[in-house]
Parts: C-alpha cells; sequence; structure tokens
C-alpha cells in the first residue's frame, strides 16, 4: 500500500491523517494491541506498587554513571526483542516464499522490515550495550566517582532513548524507510520515497545520534582527565583503553553522519538537489560520505567488545594479559587503519583499479592487528589456569567465530572477488559473522561478567550457559547457509525466490534464528532466575571473579561515589596488584564527597526532541516551531540551575563503608 | 599498595582549574592580530589588483593564505601549543587534522575516480566511448 505523496496537509496535523495508521495489516494490529496490553499492564503494575516516584527520583532522572549504564543496557535488550522479531520475520518470509507462495509479508511491509532490523540492531541495540557498558565500568576502572559531564551523561541517555522511540513509532503511525538500513540515495530521496519512511529514519538518527556523540565526548574526556593518581595511560585497563579510541573514533565519525543526514533532509524538505539523479546532485557523495562514517562505525562496536574480551581472558585465566602492549598499539593502529578502508564498501561503484586495490590492501592490512589480538589472547591463555565460567564460555565462542568472519572479510577485500560477493547473502553472512560473532557475543560477556558489580548477585551460570549454546550454535545453523547461497549468486533484500533448489537452505537458516530465539528466551530467564536465587549468588566481597582491575576493589553493587578513598595505581592490574601487596581498606578519616544533583532536564529535552522529530516526520510546522523554542528555553533555564550538587556527609560515608566492613569480616 | 586518605581530590573536586592552557597577552594578541590583517589584505590585493597571471594561481595562493590565517588564529587566539594540557589539545588537533584531510582528499580521489569502471550513461557518452 502506498499513499498518494501529494495528499492533503492540515495546518493542525501536517500530513497526519487516519490513513496513516496501519489499520489494514493484521500483523501490525496484533502487535499494536500487544503493545498497548503490555504497556497498561506495566503501567498499572507500577501504580500498583507505587514505584512512579522510586523511578523518576532514582533512576529516570539519575546522573549517576551506573544507573545510566544500567538503563543503557535495558533499552539495548528492549530493542533486541524488536529487532530480533523483524529477523524472525524475514528469515520466515524467504523460508516460505518459494514455488510461487508469496509468502505472508506484502514486498511494501517486507522492505520495511530488513531497514527496521538494520537501524535496530546496529543504532538501537549494538550501540547502547557498547556505550551502557562503558559507562557502566570506565569510570570503576579508572578509579573516578563518576563520568566527566553527570548531567550530559543523562541527557545523552534520553537522546538516544528519544531515537528508538520515534521509530518504535513509525511501526504504528505511518511507516519506516523502505530503504535499507543506510537510506543510500536517490532511494532516499523524495522521488522515490515520498511518504514518512525516510523521514522517520532522518529524526530517529539524528536524535539519537546528538546522544551518541554528547557521551563520546564525555567518555573522552573522563578518561583522558579523572584517571586516579599513577594511572599512566599504559597502566590503563584494556577495556579502558578500548573505550577511549572508540569514542574518539565516535568524536571524529558521528558528525559526519549527522552532516550528511542533515543533506539528505534538506534535498527531502527544502529542495536542494545534493543526492539526486540530475541537477547536479550525486548520489555516489551520499555513498562514499555514508561509508566515511559506516566504517568506523564498525569498529567503535567491535573494540569494546576487544576490550571486554581482554579483561576477560585475564580474569579467568587468573593471569597478566599476554602483550598488554601489543594489545594497546593494535587497538590504535585498528582506530587509525578504520578510517581508510571506507570505500571497500562499495568496490563495485565504479572506481579504477588504483583506488580500488589501495582501499582493498588497506582493509586487509586491519586483520593484521586484530590477528595479534586473538594471538594475545590464545598465549594468555596458553599455560593458565582456565576456568570455564560464562564468560569465558562466551570468549572462546567468540574467538572460534570471529576468525571465520575475519576470514570471509579479507576475502570480501579483495576487489575482484568482491564483484562476485557484493550485495549477496555472502556478505550478510560476513558482517553478522562478526558482529553477532564479536559484538554480542562480547557484551553478552562483559554483562554476565559485570553484573555482579552492578546488581550485588552473580548470574545464574546454568541459564547461562543455555544462552550461550544456543546463540552459538544457532548463529552457526542460520549463518553459514547464507555463506553457501551467498556463493551461489543471491542478492540480498530479496522477498520471494524463484528457483526451488534454495529453499532447504533459507530452511535451515530460519530453524538456526529459532535456535538464537531460544538463546534469547534462555537469557532472559538467567535474569529472572537469578533474580529469584539472588540470595544464594550473594556477592558479599565486591570480587567475585578474583578480578584484577579497579572496579573489583569496590563493593558490589558500588556506593554512589564509588570509591571512598580515591586509590593510587602502581601497576596495571591495579587491583591484583594491591591485592598482592596485602592491601587493607583504610577504615576512618572520611571525609564529605560532594556529588551532582539528579535532574529531570534531560529527560525533559529529550522528549521535546522527540516531539520535533515526530512533527517534522509529518511537516507539523508549529509543532516544529514550539518544540524548538521550547527545547532552547528549556536548555537555557537549566544552565541557569545552580542548585545543582550536595556533599554526602563523612557519617554517611563512614556509615556506608562501615556496614561494607561487616559484610567482609562475614558478620 | 594502600589507598591513601585525602590524596588527590578527585573527581567533582577538581573542576574549574584544569586549565593550565596560556591565556595570552596584549603583545601576543596584537601580533595576532596585524598578522591576520596583513594576511587578509593580501588576497585582497591578489584580486583586486589582478597580479598573477591566472585566475587558477589566484585561486590556489588565496587557499594558501587562507590556511596560513587558520594557523595563525590558532596559535595567537586559541592558544594552541604542544604544552597545553599535557599535550592533549596538541594531539586533539593532530587527530583532527589527519581526519580531515583523510576524508577531504579520500572523497577528492575516490568521486574523481567512480566513472572509471561506470557504463556509458547518456548517447554523448556512448558515442565518445573509446
Amino acid at each position: 500500500m502506498t499513499i498518494n505523496p501529494a495528499e492533503q496537509t492540515s495546518f493542525l496535523f501536517g500530513r497526519l491523517t487516519l490513513e496513516a495508521l496501519p489499520l489494514h495489516e493484521p500483523i501490525l494490529v496484533a502487535t499494536f494491541g500487544a503493545v498497548v496490553l503490555g504497556g497498561l499492564a506495566l503501567v498499572a503494575a507500577l501504580t500498583y506498587f507505587k514505584l512512579w516516584g522510586y523511578l523518576w527520583r532514582e533512576w529516570l532522572t539519575s546522573v549517576d554513571h551506573k544507573r545510566i549504564g544500567i538503563m543503557y543496557i535495558i533499552l539495548a535488550l528492549i530493542m533486541l526483542l524488536r529487532g530480533f522479531a523483524d529477523a524472525i520475520m524475514m528469515r520466515l518470509q524467504q523460508a516460505i516464499a518459494f514455488n510461487g507462495s508469496e509468502g505472508y509479508l506484502p514486498p511494501h511491509h517486507y522492505d520495511q522490515i530488513f531497514t527496521a532490523h538494520g537501524v535496530i540492531m546496529i543504532f538501537f541495540v549494538a550501540m547502547p550495550l557498547v556505550t551502557g557498558l562503558m559507562n557502566l565500568v570506565v569510570p570503576l576502572q579508572i578509579g573516578a566517582r563518576d563520568v566527566a559531564f553527570p548531567f550530559l551523561n543523562n541527557f545523552s541517555f534520553w537522546m538516544t532513548a528519544g531515537g528508538a522511540v520515534l521509530v518504535m513509532m513509525s511501526l504504528f503511525i505511518g511507516e519506516f524507510a523502505q530503504t535499507g538500513w543506510l537510506a543510500y540515495a536517490p532511494l532516499s530521496g523524495s522521488d522515490y520515497s515520498p511518504w514518512v519512511g525516510v523521514d522517520y529514519y532522518i529524526w530517529s538518527l539524528q536524535v539519537a545520534g546528538v546522544g551518541t556523540l554528547l557521551s563520546g565526548v564525555n567518555l573522552l574526556a573522563t578518561i583522558v582527565k579523572m584517571r586516579a593518581p599513577g594511572m599512566t595511560l599504559m597502566k590503563m585497563p584494556v577495556f579502558t583503553w578500548t573505550a577511549l579510541c572508540t569514542n574518539a573514533l565516535i568524536v571524529a565519525s558521528f558528525p559526519v553522519l549527522t552532516a550528511v543526514l542533515a543533506l539528505l533532509s534538506l534535498d527531502r524538505y527544502v529542495g536542494t538537489n545534493f543526492f539526486t539523479n540530475d541537477l547536479g546532485g550525486n548520489p555516489m557523495m551520499y555513498v562514499n560520505l555514508i561509508w566515511i562514517w559506516g566504517h568506523p562505525e564498525v569498529y567503535i562496536l567491535i573494540l569494546p567488545a576487544f576490550g571486554v574480551f581482554s579483561e576477560v581472558v585475564s580474569t579467568f585465566c587468573r593471569k597478566r594479559l599476554f602483550g598488554y602492549t601489543s594489545m594497546v598499539y593494535a587497538t590504535v593502529v585498528i582506530t587509525i587503519l578504520s578510517y581508510i578502508v571506507w570505500l571497500h564498501h562499495f568496490f563495485t561503484m565504479g572506481s579504477g583499479a588504483s583506488v580500488n586495490a589501495f582501499f582493498g590492501i588497506t582493509t586487509m592490512i586491519i586483520s593484521i592487528p586484530t590477528g595479534a589480538k586473538i594471538f594475545n589472547w590464545l598465549f594468555t591463555m596458553y599455560r593458565g589456569r582456565i576456568r570455564y565460567e560464562v564468560p569465558m564460555m562466551w570468549t572462546v565462542g567468540f574467538m572460534l567465530t570471529f576468525v571465520v568472519g575475519g576470514m570471509t572479510g579479507v576475502m570480501l577485500a579483495v576487489p575482484p572477488a568482491d564483484f562476485q560477493f557484493h550485495n549477496t547473502l555472502f556478505l550478510i553472512a560476513h558482517f553478522h559473522n562478526v558482529i553477532i560473532g564479536g559484538v554480542v557475543f562480547g557484551m553478552f560477556a562483559g554483562i554476565v561478567y559485570w553484573f555482579p558489580k552492578a546488581f550485588g548477585y552473580r548470574l545464574d551460570p546454568f541459564w547461562g550457559k543455555v544462552s550461550f549454546w544456543c546463540w552459538l550454535i544457532g548463529f552457526w545453523v542460520a549463518f553459514m547457509p547464507l555463506y553457501v547461497l551467498g556463493l551461489m549468486g543471491v542478492t540480498r533484500r530479496v522477498s520471494r525466490f524463484e528457483d526451488p533448489s534454495l529453499q532447504i537452505w533459507f530452511i535451515i537458516a530460519a530453524c538456526g534464528a529459532g535456535i538464537i530465539a531460544l538463546g534469547i528466551a534462555a537469557f532472559l530467564m538467567q535474569l529472572f532466575v537469578s533474580f529469584l536465587k539472588r540470595d544464594q549468588l550473594r556477592d558479599v566481597t565486591g570480587d567475585p571473579w578474583d578480578g584484577r582491575t579497579l572496579e573489583w576493589s569496590t563493593s558490589s553493587p558500588p556506593p554512589a561515589y564509588n570509591f571512598a578513598f580515591t586509590p593510587v595505581i602502581h601497576s596495571h592490574d591495579a587491583w591484583w596488584d594491591m591485592k598482592q601487596r596485602g592491601h587493607e581498606r583504610p577504615l576512618q578519616g572520611y571525609h564529605p564527597i560532594h556529588m551532582p544533583k539528579n535532574t529531570g532536564a534531560g529527560i525533559i529535552l529529550a522528549g521535546l526532541s522527540v516531539a520535533m522529530g515526530f512533527a517534522l516526520v509529518w511537516h507539523i510546522w508549529w509543532l516544529v516551531a514550539l518544540t524548538f523554542v521550547a527545547s532552547i528555553a528549556g536548555t537555557i533555564i537549566h544552565s541557569f540551575n545552580y542548585n545543582r550538587d550536595f556533599y554526602i556527609p563523612a557519617e554517611e560515608v563512614a556509615q556506608t563503608e562501615g556496614s561494607r566492613t561487616r559484610l567482609l569480616a562475614g558478620e | 599498595m594502600s589507598t591513601e586518605p585525602a590524596a588527590a581530590h578527585h573527581g567533582h573536586d577538581d573542576h574549574g582549574h584544569g586549565h593550565e592552557g596560556a591565556h595570552g597577552t596584549m603583545k601576543s594578541y596584537v601580533t595576532g592580530f596585524v598578522l591576520s590583517v596583513i594576511l587578509t589584505a593580501i588576497p585582497f590585493w591578489l584580486v583586486m589588483g589582478d597580479v598573477l597571471a591566472t585566475q587558477r594561481a589566484t585561486a590556489m595562493a588565496i587557499m594558501f593564505f587562507g590556511a596560513v590565517q587558520i594557523v595563525v588564529h590558532m596559535v595567537y587566539f586559541l592558544h594552541m601549543n604542544t604544552k597545553s594540557d599535557g599535550g592533549w589539545t596538541m594531539l586533539a588537533l593532530i587527530f583532527t587534522i589527519v581526519f580531515v584531510v583523510i576524508t577531504i582528499s579520500g572523497s577528492l580521489w575516490v568521486m574523481y575516480h567512480l566513472n572509471t569502471n561506470m557504463m556509458p550513461m547518456t548517447p554523448h557518452d556512448m558515442r565518445n566511448m573509446p
């Protein structure tokens, strides 16, 4: 179904009419019904248990980096369910749309699903997971009390969540883009995508992009400026190093995305011709610019995962990380190289041999530092006392899986071969191989590893292992068939097929997606079971894994101020070093601690931005003007709020630390 | 090792005094101002007086003086040097320059190259095929 682009607009509602509600799509109506019922149940439960005030005061307005990190991860898990629902629908459609069957999804809906799947999984699952984990862990690892700009952190989270809200709105009001997750021009221009789908895409990414960029600035400033005394750069934990490089990448590359989306919106809204086919526009420039952002983006995701694996390997093998220095240099080299490979995403677009050769070679070179990292992890395991706890299992699963993805990546980096692989399911299999096998496994390892630090009890290992095996097996079953299909030349984003011999591979892939669904269910089960068994799984030491870095030196969960005294660092693996030297917790001499106050400004400003995005999508100009003025005014008013800090009195610190002392003594 | 009470206040305590960067003197501001005026006057003169032989050379010269102007502004007005903030400012600047140079020169190179293997798009192109 398409709505006439020349539809009427009204002053009050812009181009929003009742026809924008997808009442003719039974799948969406049923989903909408389920969402409404679920939402009402949630609201009722929160009201019944009188949790609104607690939620608002302690979480939604919190400027505590740990709580913001947790909220990022909750956002990511919710969006994972949405993105995965899209994935299951695609796999099902492709498995049955053979022999003249049209499947159950009309093309207009199918195209929205693959676009939404990509956008959600990258921007609203992988990015919040990475940012959330960095938020939670980095200040603790460097011995800081919070990030450099605590309010900004809250605001960044809410802008990211606001982008997610806009994407979710597109499901029930109007449509989402049908262009693929990068919305290549000219398809995303107003000639070919006249209705609101691409506008939802643009404004959700612009709103979320503000959040991502500001949180990048924030964490960068935190790592550069707020390390504990003695922690020189080469004594930083590897996860903090990868966070530093990732945030440098975010700060440098996200403005490119913002700029290219701004140019696209100028094309769509005011009729400029940056990326059109005629009048001097050049759609290839869109592809070029978006990949200048897009390639660093994939390293933004994978570097923190590498950091998690480094921490997990050295903790669960009880050894210093093998080759710390080479690990750091490999990370820095990857950071720089990630800027000079972007053309490998469009070898087939017409460049000559010299350009393709240059970018092919730089791409292949990236596999060298990455390979060095794999060897460092292997050598750390070599003759280590390996404990196969759940985070370590994710790590070993990652190494086996990711290496295959890396090798198919090098295959794709060979320009003549890429002319065969380009836009086929081989590419799809490759990047799911590195993103699931690398980023997702890494984030799960990190969640299981740091969960006791965040909540004070460990996650139940049984369900963790079930989840791990389902994900690992499910991944291989789901994506190996796509490699095969890709080599046979099957292109991506196709909703129905003519050749019946392909069907068996799609059926196998659908089964794999089903196994991954069990993995996700097992993970949720793990959270639930662990919550019920929280007293058995309680961690009173603050150091359940016999850890090596500073976050394990404080209690689980850490007090609001993280550290009563700022630690002094003499070695990397600072906490391990402190334990070896027989460190004693200081038990007196506490000072009042200066802390930032919670504020609702972040959620209010982000709410205004969502309203503005919605108004821009539907051309409701009075609402655009109103929300724009309101958000500027809100920012100015908030900047005059001088009541933004307080002191935790020394007695309260003494009390908190005293109860920890009693816990440690086993009373 | 031990944690030392009250050693090195951290976090929010040290907001407000992390600026060891220079704040500039009257002399440095005047130097910067004079240099800027000169660097602006020269391109004006090149254009108004039709000094150079070709327009292309004039354009290149203006670009060159523009680049020098940027450096003058950064040194004299933004107090860019290798020491402020322990060298981080300089490192950030270098990183920015590297990224901008890669983006711009790379895009130009790529965009001028993209038609190499393209199919002829118009009848006119087709007639001029080698």
